[in-house]
């Protein structure tokens, strides 16, 4: 038994830190907060030479042929960053193509993806915001030579700037929701495709609502099975969170490390704050939150990578307790922080806002632990 | 990361379970499965463990030559995990092996580590800690109970209190200040006392399970030979604290397993309660805190595994290390606060009801973990080590 990151992890870790530190700086995550891209295509060019976009790819796909627990470290440092831009959107699309594509499929998108050259994101939720399969209503109908697709999907992050979105429709009402849900590879730009930015809390995100309106695509943009495009999104949607988890281990670390530094020397009562318990072991309670939310992750990122059964139940326990978690840690920064805490001018509030989204995106905590009740058989 | 077991340790687990199901005593029922020694189940307890020692499941950590194994926290890992699973019982001699024997091989003399660390495997001494007093609990360093030198003897007189098991125990870790002079964290000295010399008194303390599992022990001019300081004169501290370390990694584990066991128990019960026509199971509400427990549980495992790795690597245990005993004490009384909140009006019902559940032993526990936040340091003072220590903050 080994439950740690090995030398090379590790090296990564500490690469990943100190490119971000140089090129997502404050000043930086602000701008692109203000634009609505949220990235710049220098930045993007060097996550692609970093090797970073396509970590996770086959090799034989232009990617790097590293797992989740390697993707885990490097996603902990962009939290840390409270890294702004399509990275994790495009991991969505990217994987999504990954499980149900074709060959072909993948070696046309996934390359490009590895490379820089494109972004995809992936379309699955409505306005009815639910997470199972029932919440796909979009319709796809068979036409001549192709699809024809209809509905609306809102939450849909980075849709603005991607060059492709993958779109989960409903091909047919099956016995049960999971089955009739089909995948298709939209191309931006397609007839009957409209994307809405939307103004979000956390501006480091960029969701958007995406309208298709009879938009028809070739019987070759299917991805994957016809009506069998649930599994695959599931499975998808499961590491996705378990990335996501990661990435919200790396922001409460930041958080639980600012408050710590600033507790050692801001001074009331003619002493530094962090000698105070009120503040002491609330920071405690912190660093309890922090290491319990990694190692939950750290294992949901192993049992993803290793296919294990329990790796459903792994994903959904990490989830839980990390959006509590990052929210509670988030929080008591600022809490602990006082008035300079709730000032734009801080970060603090970059992380509490990131927290509170990431919280809401896959399920929040309760309706995780109703899934590990599920899972285990209560 | 691995998490994968090397064939030898998978041998180990089919082997202790294999041998667990052939030797529980079938009696052990009658006692009422408790996870805490109780009074009356001291002498079941004791042979168990001399069972457990004889079959080679005892020490697995401890080097071959004092009686141990030379395994790794693997090891010693699995085997917790499968005497929970059994349902095992209890190690009686519990702070001997977890502590004392520990703190000997660390600190002793060659002649002391031949002396009492078998026998503590064994069960053939138990050992009781005494490191309280009534005016030093948690502010341990300010304790009184005194040794004076004469000859070859240490005089001791003073006072401990809440010393568990000191009323069955052949042996006690003493802490006495040897220096009032020096620094008060520098004039204390560790002792391997005999609780058969003359001037030993132990008064059994009732606790609000009803259980007298605690005492007072008075010092009244007890000859303590030199041969049995530990560690070096004034060098107590030291010494001490490195039992307290022991305290949290070797029983830390087996809490920590054991709750996962509890919490399964748990399940189980809440699938056969109803209320208002449906398992408690069903509840949503239930669901969630019995889920949020589920999660917390096993985050403390993963926790804990996360440290066990950095032993196993050699490195020095991070701040992943330091949080698993608030941990356990937090989800465990939670746990304890629910069994009683799914049993509804019968979580009045005591051991002796026949209509209690599960013949009132979660009454006991429920109680019995009241104690957890405040024995082995209490959770204000865990929560100071992690701000001081791991966080670095400074001290109030
Ligand atoms: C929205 C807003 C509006 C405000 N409006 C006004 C206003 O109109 N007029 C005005 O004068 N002020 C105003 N304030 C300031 C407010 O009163 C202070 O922020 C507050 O008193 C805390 O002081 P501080 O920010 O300097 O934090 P600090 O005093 O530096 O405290 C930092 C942290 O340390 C903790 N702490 C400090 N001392 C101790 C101790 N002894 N024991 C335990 N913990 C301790 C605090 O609780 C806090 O968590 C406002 C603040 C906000 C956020
Ligand atoms: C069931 C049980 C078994 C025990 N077995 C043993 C045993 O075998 N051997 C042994 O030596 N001892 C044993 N103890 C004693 C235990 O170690 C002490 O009770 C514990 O260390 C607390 O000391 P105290 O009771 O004197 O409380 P105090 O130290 O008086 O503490 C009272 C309260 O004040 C808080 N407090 C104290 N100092 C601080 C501080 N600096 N900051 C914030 N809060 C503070 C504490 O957290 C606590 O809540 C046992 C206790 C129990 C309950």
């Amino acid at each position: 038994m080994d439950f740690g990151f090995n030398a090379d992890q590790e090296m990564l870790r500490a690469t990943a830190r100190k490119f971000l530190e140089n090129e997502c700086t404050s000043e930086f995550v602000r701008a692109r907060m203000a634009e609505d891209a949220g990235f710049t295509p220098e930045f993007w060019t060097k996550l692609a030479e970093q090797g970073w976009l396509g970590l996770v790819y086959p090799e034989a796909y232009g990617g790097a042929g590293l797992g989740f627990v390697d993707l885990t470290v490097l996603m902990e440092e962009m939290g840390r960053a409270v890294m702004p831009g399509p990275f994790f959107s495009t991991l969505l699309g990217g994987l999504a193509i990954l499980e149900a594509g074709s060959d072909a499929q993948k070696k046309e998108w996934i390359t490009k993806v590895a490379e820089g050259e494109a972004r995809v994101t992936l379309a699955w939720t409505e306005p009815s915001a639910r997470w199972d399969a029932a919440g796909i209503t979009t319709a796809a109908k068979a036409s001549a030579g192709g699809f024809t697709l209809s509905g609306t999907k809102l939450f849909v992050p980075d849709a603005h700037v991607a060059e492709a979105l993958v779109v989960a429709a409903r091909t047919r009402e099956g016995k049960n929701a999971d089955d009739g849900v089909s995948l298709f590879l939209v191309p931006k730009g397609t007839k009957g495709l409209s994307v809405k930015l939307l103004p979000t809390m956390d501006q480091t995100r960029k969701l958007c609502e995406v309208k298709l309106n009879d938009v028809s695509v070739p019987a070759g943009a299917l991805l994957g099975q016809k009506d069998g495009g649930w599994a695959p999104l599931a499975r998808v949607l499961e590491r996705a969170t378990v990335a996501l988890c990661a990435e919200m281990c790396g922001g409460a670390q930041k958080v639980l490390d600012m408050t710590t530094e600033y507790a050692k020397i801001r001074i009331a009562f003619g002493k530094p704050i962090g000698s105070y318990q009120g503040v002491k072991h609330k920071a405690a309670d912190m660093l309890v939150d922090v290491e319990n939310a990694k190692s939950l992750t750290y294992y949901a990122a192993w049992a993803v990578d290793e296919n294990v059964p329990e790796a459903a139940l792994a994903a959904s326990m990490a989830k839980a307790y990390t959006s509590d978690a990052f929210r509670k840690v988030s929080g008591a920064g600022i809490q602990l922080h006082g008035g300079i805490g709730f000032t734009w001018e801080h970060d603090l509030h970059l992380y509490f806002k990131r927290a509170k989204s990431s919280e809401a995106t896959f399920g929040d905590a309760t309706y995780h632990r109703e899934r590990v009740a599920q899972l285990i058989s209560l | 990361m691995d998490f994968t077991l090397t064939p030898d340790q998978e041998a180990l687990r089919a082997r202790v379970r294999t041998w667990l199901t052939a030797h529980i005593p079938e009696d052990w029922k009658k006692f009422g499965l408790s996870e805490v020694p109780r009074p009356e189940a001291y002498e079941f307890l004791r042979k168990w463990q001399k069972t457990l020692h004889d079959a080679g499941f005892i020490g697995l950590t401890w080097p071959k030559e004092y009686g141990g194994q030379g395994l790794t926290f693997v090891e010693e890992i699995l085997l917790h995990e499968e005497m929970a699973l059994a349902k095992a019982p209890p190690m009686l001699n519990i702070l001997g092996v977890g502590m004392a024997g520990p703190t000997i091989i660390a600190y002793g003399t060659e002649e002391q580590k031949q002396r009492y660390p078998a026998k503590i495997l064994s069960c053939e001494e138990i050992w009781c800690q005494g490191y309280s007093e009534p005016n030093s609990g948690s502010d341990l360093a300010s304790l009184q109970t005194r040794a004076v030198k004469d000859g070859e003897y240490w005089v001791i007189n003073g006072q401990k209190v809440w010393t568990s098991l000191a009323h069955v125990a052949d042996y006690m870790m003493l802490l006495a200040r040897t220096d009032p002079a020096a620094p008060k964290h520098k004039g204390i000295t560790y002792f391997l006392l005999d609780m058969k010399l003359p001037g030993v008194t132990v008064k059994p303390l009732r606790q609000i399970t009803g259980d007298a599992e605690f005492n007072e022990v008075f010092f009244d001019n007890v000859r303590v030979h030199e041969s049995q300081v530990l560690g070096g004169v004034n060098n107590g501290w030291a010494v001490g604290l490195t039992t307290l370390m022991y305290e949290r990694l070797a029983l830390g584990f087996g809490l920590q397993v054991r709750l996962r066991i509890t919490l399964q128990s748990l399940v189980d019960m809440a699938k056969r309660i109803e209320k208002n026509g449906r398992a408690i199971t069903k509840d949503p509400v239930m669901r969630q805190k019995l889920a949020a427990l589920w999660i917390d549980t096993e985050a403390l495992k993963y926790t804990g595994a996360r440290a066990v790795t950095k032993l196993l690597r050699g490195e020095l245990p991070g701040p992943e290390a330091s949080t698993g005993k608030m941990g356990w004490v937090e989800t465990h009384q939670r746990l304890q606060e629910l069994a009683m909140e799914i049993q509804g009006p019968y979580a009045m019902l005591a051991r002796g009801a026949d209509a209690a559940v599960d013949s009132g032993v979660w009454q006991y526990s429920f109680l019995r973990s009241r104690a957890n936040s405040i024995e082995g340091g209490t959770t204000e003072i865990q929560k100071n080590i992690i701000g001081e220590r791991v966080l670095g903050l400074p001290k109030g």
